[in-house]
């Protein structure tokens, strides 16, 4: 069934009525998605984890900050299944709102940076060209230029203060309590990495695009009369589809991935709230892996799990919605 | 083409003038007093005022920009706040060096096992060895580099004792395979990845088919037919990777203890060491924007439809 999207079907006559799934690109592509078999097991992890992630304090057994000093650095037992670390605390449960962490800062970053940014600016620069295209390109390379983790540092560092007491006047005029989720921290980190993520979708965009132009299809396209939006979204971008959506699958990584580095210089995520670039970073050692193995391996292991099946999505979106495939 | 070139050249001093004025405001206005790192617990307000009086820090920030602009005119990058009496240009000198050879060889290695990856994947698509080449490379990226430091070093250093764990000897010495294994593995995923996309487009095309129907051998048509076309979107990430090895380099040079511009400015970072920051973004901006050339060049003469430098504003 899947095989035979080449249009019309297999020309089986008057059974075969497209118009009842739709034959537009997004159903075709959706459906040829749901039909591989990877693609919808790695769906269903990142659901799973990113569900856990949201219902975080339902679905954990402990409190994230609960101590208990007569029980550290325990191995993976019954009543704490990853462990518990330095000061007592359940792993299972720390690595669980961590994952809320991540979640919210690879969905805020991505749409707002890769996305929103990224495409736009990439089609307009391609599509464009001239102007356009040299003011996009050359102030993308000064952002890319500069070595990202030392301006999210100084951004995330003059952004928090701000953007704290922004807050704490929506607290006052909404009267409910936001400040303590740290919710600062997300929103200056989010901030500060889209604004030196965007670039990599946007050269990707262009150089997809500037083929893409020499194409016939966008001169036949042209030729009936479709006007530039048209072109843009309906003949180019489906086109370069493919390579945007391994990219998001890969920055939804890197975002994860950054987290992790910008714990490591100590700007992150601030403790004692969760995160999993903070609890593997931390126990990053020799000594941890030879003495305390769960210390490392189990936050570890959680977001290697999120970072494979993210990239393994990604493949499978990209041969469900590339039109060039099969 | 030269025209081109040179419109691109042109842009060069204004870009470093914006990165080197951003970063010179954000590092003066930023979090951290460099004085007070320099001094410690020793901290003392009457001798801090007086260290800042003697370098400057109390100045107008345009007078300092200005100072510190007519000197990189000269060559002089200054020096550093933090080892008295060494200039940023010596210090960045040796340690670029290093990096750029821990680079260098991690990027061989990314490369050389990426693209005969990537192909391999693509030419055998529909079979089960498609699938598991690109997953197995797929987990290796997903492996944070926190992970596979320790790890490498318990299995090679630990277990077997045949690597040395920590330390530099240049490019040709023992010490430099597990912080290159380490960086390079990343890469590998996206290589690999990016060559078996763009062959996959490429090996049903007409041209391809075509090539085979004139009889020439299948090597030809692999080299010469599909891996050249297949090159074009990989020439531009590896411009792009160089920028991305050095943030991974941060990580691994420091646990590798591997004497690179990551640990150095890592330290500078810590230390706030404005000049070391400003001279090594000014450098690396430098690199940056003349890679960036490099790939733009290169692009027509992979794919002659592409043409540079025209405005051919075509809508």
């Amino acid at each position: 069934m899947l095989r035979s999207n080449t249009g019309t079907g297999p020309g089986t006559g008057l059974v075969e009525t497209p118009q009842r799934w739709g034959r537009n690109y997004l159903t075709i592509s959706l459906r040829r998605l749901m039909g591989n078999r990877v693609g919808v097991i790695c769906l269903s992890v990142i659901l799973l984890l990113y569900g856990a992630g949201i219902l975080a304090p339902v679905v954990t057994p402990y409190g994230y900050n609960d101590q208990n000093l007569s029980n550290v650095k325990q191995p993976p037992s019954l009543s704490h299944p990853f462990g518990t670390d330095r000061l007592g605390r359940d792993i299972l449960t720390r690595v669980i709102y961590g994952l809320r962490t991540t979640v919210i800062l690879t969905v805020v970053t991505v749409t707002t940076g890769s996305l929103a940014l990224g495409i736009s600016l990439g089609l307009i620069a391609g599509y464009f060209g001239r102007l356009a295209d040299t003011i996009i390109m050359r102030v993308g390379e000064v952002s890319t230029s500069f070595p990202e983790v030392f301006l999210v540092l100084i951004m995330v560092a003059t952004l928090r203060q701000p953007m704290r007491d922004w807050l704490r006047g929506v607290e006052d005029t909404l009267g409910i309590s936001i400040i303590h989720l740290g919710i600062a921290d997300y929103f200056a980190l989010s901030l500060a990495l889209a604004i030196f993520s965007w670039f990599g979708m946007a050269r990707l965009v262009r150089g997809q695009v500037l083929q893409a132009r020499e194409e016939q299809y966008v001169d036949a396209a042209r030729s009936i009369g479709c006007r530039t939006p048209r072109l843009l979204f309906r003949h180019v971008l489906p086109n370069v589809m493919g390579p945007i959506i391994v990219t998001v699958s890969a920055s939804l990584s890197a975002v994860a991935g950054a987290e992790m580095l910008i714990s490591f210089l100590g700007i992150g995520i601030q403790p004692p709230t969760p995160s999993l670039g903070v609890m593997i970073f931390e126990n990053g050692s020799l000594s941890v892996l030879q003495t305390t193995p769960h210390l490392l391996l189990c936050p570890a292991s959680v977001i290697i799990i999120l970072l494979f099946t993210f990239n393994l999505l990604g493949d499978a979106i990209n041969d469900a919605f590339n039109p060039r495939t099969r | 083409m030269a025209p081109y070139i040179l419109r691109r050249l042109l842009w060069l001093p204004v870009i470093l003038l914006i990165v080197s004025f951003v970063t010179f405001v954000l590092g003066r206005y930023g979090p951290g007093d460099p004085v007070q790192v320099m001094m410690g617990s020793k901290y003392d307000p009457v001798a801090a005022e007086r260290i800042r009086e003697r370098l400057g820090l109390n100045d107008n920030i345009f007078v300092q920009y200005g100072r510190y602009l007519s000197n990189v005119a000269r060559g002089d990058f200054g020096e550093s706040l933090k080892y008295r009496g060494r200039t940023v240009a010596e210090l960045l000198r040796s340690k670029m060096w290093v990096s750029a050879q821990l680079n260098l060889a991690a990027l061989i290695l990314s490369v050389s096992l990426g693209v005969p990856i990537g192909l391999f994947a693509a030419i055998r698509q529909g079979t089960l060895l498609d699938p598991a080449a690109v997953s197995m490379t797929l987990f290796w990226q997903s492996v944070p580099v926190f992970v596979t430091g320790p790890g490498l070093l318990l299995i090679f250093a630990k277990w077997l004792g045949i690597l040395p764990t920590h330390g530099w000897g240049g490019f040709f010495d023992t010490r430099i395979i597990l912080p290159a294994v380490v960086m390079g593995i990343v890469g590998v995923a996206i290589i690999a990845r990016l060559v078996r996309s763009s062959t996959l487009e490429v090996i049903n095309s007409d041209y391809v088919r075509t090539a085979r129907a004139k009889g020439l051998p299948e090597t030809t048509v692999r080299l010469r037919h599909i891996l050249r076309n297949a090159m074009i979107p990989l020439v531009t990430h590896l411009g792009f990777s160089l920028s991305g090895l050095l943030t991974t380099s941060f990580v691994v040079e420091r646990y590798f203890g591997v004497p690179g511009v990551g640990n150095l400015l890592i330290e500078a970072i810590f230390a706030r060491d404005f000049p070391i920051l400003d001279g090594a973004l000014l450098i690396g901006t430098t690199i940056f924007v003349m890679v960036n050339l490099l790939v733009d060049l290169i692009y027509p003469a992979l794919d002659p439809r592409i043409r540079l430098g025209q405005g051919n504003a075509a809508f």
